[in-house]
Formats: C-alpha cells, sequence, structure tokens
C-alpha cells in the first residue's frame, strides 16, 4: 500500500483541485466538472485513509526525510482521519447543493477554487502533528474564508468580512505568540517531542503557555466571550458556502483544543480544564439565548453553532478518556447535522422567498418531504431519540454526572431545552401555519441537487442514531490512542 | 539586552492593541498590523538572541554553541509573508467599505445586522433583501 501519497491526498488533492479550476475559470461547466471529480477523488482518497487508519493505527510521514523532532511531520491517527472524510463528505455535499438554484450565490469564477482552498487548510489542519503547521493551516483557511466573504462584493458581505477578519487575525496573532513562547520554552514543534518536553516544564509556566494556546483557539472555535465574528458575518455568505463553514471552521478550533489538551500536553493543568467547563457552559447559554431573539432562519442557526460549540467543549473539559470519545462523537454528529439545517434553510428560502419566518410558511402542506428532511437534523439538534444528536448528548452528560458535575450537567440539559424552542420556532412558522402570500408564484429553477445533498446528509444522521455502536466503538479506540 | 527587547514588544504589541481597539476602521487595521509585527519579533527572538556567529556546528561538536537558532528566523519568514497578504486585503476591504459607507467609523457598519425592528423583534429584511437571499 502506497502510505507516503495516501497520507498527503487529503492536502494534496484540495491543493490541486483549486490550481486546476482557478485556471479553468473562463470555461464554467469545466470547472464544474474539475471540481466534482477533485472532491470525489478527495472522499475516496480520505476512505482510503480510514480503512489505512483501521489497519494500522496511525500513519505517518516526515517530510524532506527529517528525522523525527526536526521536520514537519503529518501524524493521520483515528480522529484525524474521521475529521478528514468527515470533511470530504461536507465538501461533496455542498459542491453538489451549489449547482442548485437554491440560493448559490452570485457564482463568481473563484468561488470553487477558494472553497477547494478551505477544504485544504481544513484537512491540512487535521492531518499535521506540527505546531507550526498547524499555524499555517489556520492561515490557509483564513485567507481562503475571507476571500469567499468578499467575492460578493455587497456591502453586508463586505461588513461580515470585515468583522470576520478583525477578530479572527488577532486568535492569528496570539496563536502565533504562544506558538512563538511554546518553541522557546521548549525546543521543539512536533507534537510527540512537545509532549516529552511538556512534563518537565514548570507548573506555572506551562499554564501561561497552555491558557494563551487555548485562548487562540477558543476564539477560532467561536466560545464566549469571543464569539462575536460569527453571527456577525455567516448569514451574509451563500448557502452551500454557508453549509461548509458551519460545518467544518469552527470545529478546527475545537479539534485543536482537543489534540493540544487532550492528546499532547497531557496531563492539562486542572485549572485550565475547569475554567474550560465553565467557558463550555457559558458558550452554550448565551449562543441559545442569541438564537431565541432572532427570526431569520440562518442567523438562529448560526447562534446555535455557537451553543453547540459548547457542549463538545464540555466534553474536553472533562478530561477523561470517555469525554474524549463523547467530544468527536459529538464534533462528528454535530458537522453533518449543522451543515444539513443550513442546507434546508436556502430549501426553505427557495420555495418560501424568504429566509425571515414572518414571510415564509405553508411548507408541511405544499412540501412534506422537505417538512421530515427538514425534522431529522432538527430533532438530532436537539437530541430527541433515536438520532445521532441524543446519543451524542448522553455519552457527554453521562461522562459529566459520573464526575458529580450538576451544574454542567443541569445546564446542558435546560439548554436542550431551549434548543428544541428554536427548532419548533422554525417548524412552526415555516412548515405549519399557511404562508403570509398564499397566491406567490411556484418558482422554476433546479432544486434536484440540493434535495441530494440534503438527503445525503440526512441519512447520515439516521446511521449514526439508529446503530450508534460502529462509530461509538471507533471513537472509543480513537480517544484510547490518545496520549493520557 | 533581553530586556530592552521584551520592553520593546511589549511597547509594539500595546501600541497595536491601542489602535486595533479604536472606533476607526484604518487604525484598526494598521493596529492589527503593529501587533502583528510585534508578534513576529516575539517568534524571531524565541530562538536566543545571538551573536554576530553563524549557526554553524563546529566539527566534533553536537550542539550549536553561542550562535542563534536558525529555525524560528525560517519560521518568522513564513509569519511575515502571510501577514503581509492579509494586510494588503485588509487594506483593500477597509477602503471598500469607506468608499461605500462614506464613513470609517465601525458603529456605521449596520449592513450585516440591521437594527431597529419594535424593539423585541429584529427588523424585517427588505424585498430586495430577501431576492437575492441576503440582507438589507
Amino acid at each position: 500500500m502506497s502510505h507516503p501519497a495516501l497520507i498527503i491526498a487529503p492536502v494534496l488533492i484540495p491543493l490541486s483541485t483549486a490550481m486546476l479550476t482557478a485556471a479553468a475559470q473562463g470555461r464554467p461547466r469545466l470547472q464544474t466538472a474539475l471540481s466534482m471529480a477533485g472532491v470525489l477523488a478527495f472522499l475516496a482518497a480520505a476512505l482510503a485513509l480510514l480503512a489505512g487508519v483501521q489497519e494500522h493505527g496511525s500513519l505517518a510521514m516526515q517530510f524532506g526525510n527529517w528525522e523525527k523532532p526536526f521536520g514537519i511531520a503529518f501524524l493521520i491517527d483515528r480522529t484525524g482521519a474521521s475529521l478528514v472524510l468527515i470533511t470530504a463528505l461536507m465538501g461533496s455535499a455542498s459542491l453538489l447543493f451549489l449547482l442548485s438554484d437554491a440560493d448559490p450565490g452570485n457564482r463568481h469564477p473563484l468561488t470553487l477554487p477558494l472553497v477547494h482552498g478551505v477544504l485544504a487548510g481544513v484537512s491540512g489542519a487535521f492531518c499535521t502533528a506540527d505546531l507550526f503547521n498547524l499555524y499555517v493551516w489556520f492561515e490557509v483557511m483564513l485567507i481562503c474564508a475571507l476571500g469567499l466573504f468578499a467575492i460578493g462584493r455587497r456591502m453586508d458581505q463586505l461588513d461580515g468580512t470585515y468583522k470576520y477578519m478583525v477578530l479572527n487575525l488577532v486568535g492569528t496573532l496570539l496563536l502565533l505568540m504562544s506558538v512563538g513562547m511554546i518553541y522557546s520554552a521548549t525546543g521543539h514543534l512536533y507534537f510527540g517531542a512537545l509532549s516529552q518536553a511538556y512534563a518537565s516544564l514548570p507548573p506555572t509556566l506551562s499554564l501561561a503557555l497552555l491558557s494563551a494556546l487555548s485562548l487562540a483557539f477558543l476564539m477560532k472555535a467561536g466560545a464566549f466571550p469571543l464569539f462575536a465574528w460569527l453571527p456577525a458575518s455567516y448569514h451574509t455568505l451563500p448557502a452551500p458556502v454557508l453549509a461548509l463553514f458551519a460545518g467544518l471552521l469552527t470545529k478546527v478550533g475545537v479539534y485543536t483544543v482537543l489534540r493540544t489538551l487532550g492528546d499532547v500536553f497531557t496531563p492539562a493543568p486542572e485549572l485550565l480544564m475547569e475554567a474550560l467547563g465553565w467557558i463550555a457552559v457559558a458558550t452554550m447559554i448565551t449562543g441559545v439565548l442569541g438564537a431565541a431573539y432572532h427570526w431569520d432562519i440562518r442567523r438562529i442557526l448560526a447562534f446555535h453553532i455557537v451553543s453547540q460549540i459548547g457542549y463538545i467543549l464540555l466534553g474536553i473539559a472533562l478530561n477523561t478518556e470517555a469525554g474524549f470519545a463523547a467530544t468527536l462523537f459529538y464534533t462528528l454528529h454535530h458537522i453533518v447535522v449543522k451543515a444539513n439545517l443550513f442546507l434546508i434553510g436556502a430549501i426553505v428560502w427557495y420555495w418560501t422567498g424568504s429566509y425571515d419566518l414572518r414571510r415564509s410558511g405553508g411548507l408541511y402542506a405544499a412540501r412534506p418531504l422537505l417538512a421530515v428532511l427538514f425534522l431529522v437534523p432538527a430533532l438530532s439538534l436537539v437530541g430527541i431519540p433515536p438520532l445521532s444528536g441524543f446519543w451524542a448528548k448522553f455519552l457527554i452528560l453521562q461522562e459529566a454526572i459520573a464526575q458529580g458535575r450538576v451544574a454542567w450537567t443541569v445546564a446542558a440539559l435546560l439548554v436542550s431545552v431551549l434548543t428544541l424552542y428554536s427548532m419548533m420556532k422554525i417548524w412552526m412558522e415555516a412548515f405549519w401555519r399557511p404562508h403570509p402570500e398564499p397566491t406567490r408564484a411556484v418558482p422554476s429553477g433546479r432544486i434536484w441537487p440540493a434535495y441530494a445533498a440534503t438527503m445525503g446528509l440526512a441519512g447520515v444522521t439516521l446511521w449514526i442514531g439508529l446503530s450508534p455502536q460502529h462509530l461509538l466503538a471507533f471513537v472509543q479506540a480513537a480517544a484510547r490512542s490518545f496520549n493520557l | 539586552m533581553t530586556w530592552a527587547l521584551a520592553i520593546c514588544i511589549w511597547l509594539t504589541l500595546s501600541a497595536g492593541l491601542y489602535l486595533t481597539l479604536s472606533r476607526d476602521l484604518l487604525r484598526c487595521v494598521l493596529g492589527l498590523a503593529i501587533m502583528g509585527s510585534g508578534a513576529n519579533l516575539l517568534l524571531f527572538l524565541s530562538g536566543r538572541i545571538g551573536l554576530a556567529q553563524p549557526p554553524v556546528i563546529p566539527a566534533g561538536e553536537a550542539v550549536l554553541a553561542q550562535a542563534a537558532n536558525p529555525l524560528p528566523q525560517a519560521l518568522v519568514l513564513t509569519a511575515i509573508v502571510i501577514g503581509f497578504a492579509l494586510l494588503c486585503f485588509s487594506l483593500v476591504l477597509v477602503l471598500r467599505l469607506i468608499e461605500g459607507k462614506r464613513s470609517d467609523d465601525v458603529l456605521d457598519l449596520r449592513d450585516a445586522e440591521p437594527l431597529g425592528g419594535d424593539g423585541v423583534k429584529p427588523p424585517l429584511p427588505t424585498a430586495q433583501a430577501d431576492a437575492r437571499g441576503g440582507q438589507a
């Protein structure tokens, strides 16, 4: 089996697709074909990678044949491989959705290259085992994301771009400074070597360094109190790109917190984990309350990203193998569900003519299939059995109760109820009640790719929900391989 | 020497942070650029403040005695290039915003999140915004 090519494939395939699609700018059909071929190749490579990781435990590669602690390394374990696969899946769903007429944006010729650039940045961050290299992948993601924000050139999009850019740049600078200080304290950037050097650091120094590093990652993840960039900008994006961002970008921040505090710098300082737990609770509550105010489907869902990040961080704060397994389970489930809800929001816009709930309605009678497609991810987000969200929340709360974290558990359950309120609001306004303008003409565009994409994602949610034992065994094996 | 450089980094970062917190769009971006320089300086100095000695390990020895570690210098080059690209992008973005809004005050940027409504519910989007999927 050709390991080296396979290990760099998650980065190489999206990057070369980005270049090819950029070269084919003038020819939209060729560009779309190249982009679809690229994302399918990415999906195939991610599947092969997962099979390889299942067989060998983890796959590693040193670039330029440098010996282990010196060169840049890629190290893909079960966590990385599963996240790369979900990235490829989200990429395919978004690009398929982009073929439909449900809010595709202005179809600027540079959209596809930038989307593949984001995919390369995200999967690079999941694969790398080098702290500075991780910073570089964050920058790849950031610059491609900024391009996708600004490409529509409407004033609201430029406004969103500005707010996204300022807070993310501050986060990036903090990350860069923490990487520099960690390097000067330990002399290493390779995760394995950092892990060994960490044991000999004085506790106060390691607490300071890890706090700075975690703060940078938490800003990227959209955690309380530095999440303002997310609800200020996300809803200005075209729907397929929005779904991709909502699924993946914040989750890279969460993954890096999990990787650094759970795998590299272990045991993490107790004070930091305690603080992370309370940050998680505050993130959950502020996110869900922000969503309660809004009537634009996209803005409701954007605040729910923040709220759900709280649950995922709570799993990390529990700081045990079971907690990390639950975190990974939650992340994988959440990416699919969240992206799917945004895509369904775009189909609602297509049929009713508005993202605002006060101007939509009547979909349950007119489009029963869409109603069912909405209920699967919406109830899963709330955590109704037997859907995937139930198992994800169950795993996290089980571990929280086992550790006697009553306050965290109660907060999480309360936030679930408020999540149900938001989903009910969408259901009642957009689906149940009649449309305020009954004579509205039915739009005649191409919509089947949108339905195909959402059905595929709903299928994944149902699979996780109805047979969670496969994914559960997988995430438990992934957490066992962590360096606890 | 170490203290002089530490104070220099501190000054750069605080000047950058001060400007970043400004409501003026252009000042905010310049502040980010200055903070970026402070971060780069910090990264650069993480590999020891060396003498004018080349980073070559003498024959028969295993460690680099007095010279500065060259790896952070390579890292900082990468960071400078990335920072430069982002600065160019942000300057163009800010110019477009000032041009479009005829104002450089952050508080005037309400296109993505319009204020108003009845105080309990957010304002309804305009028909034009509904038609293209975006906000006003």
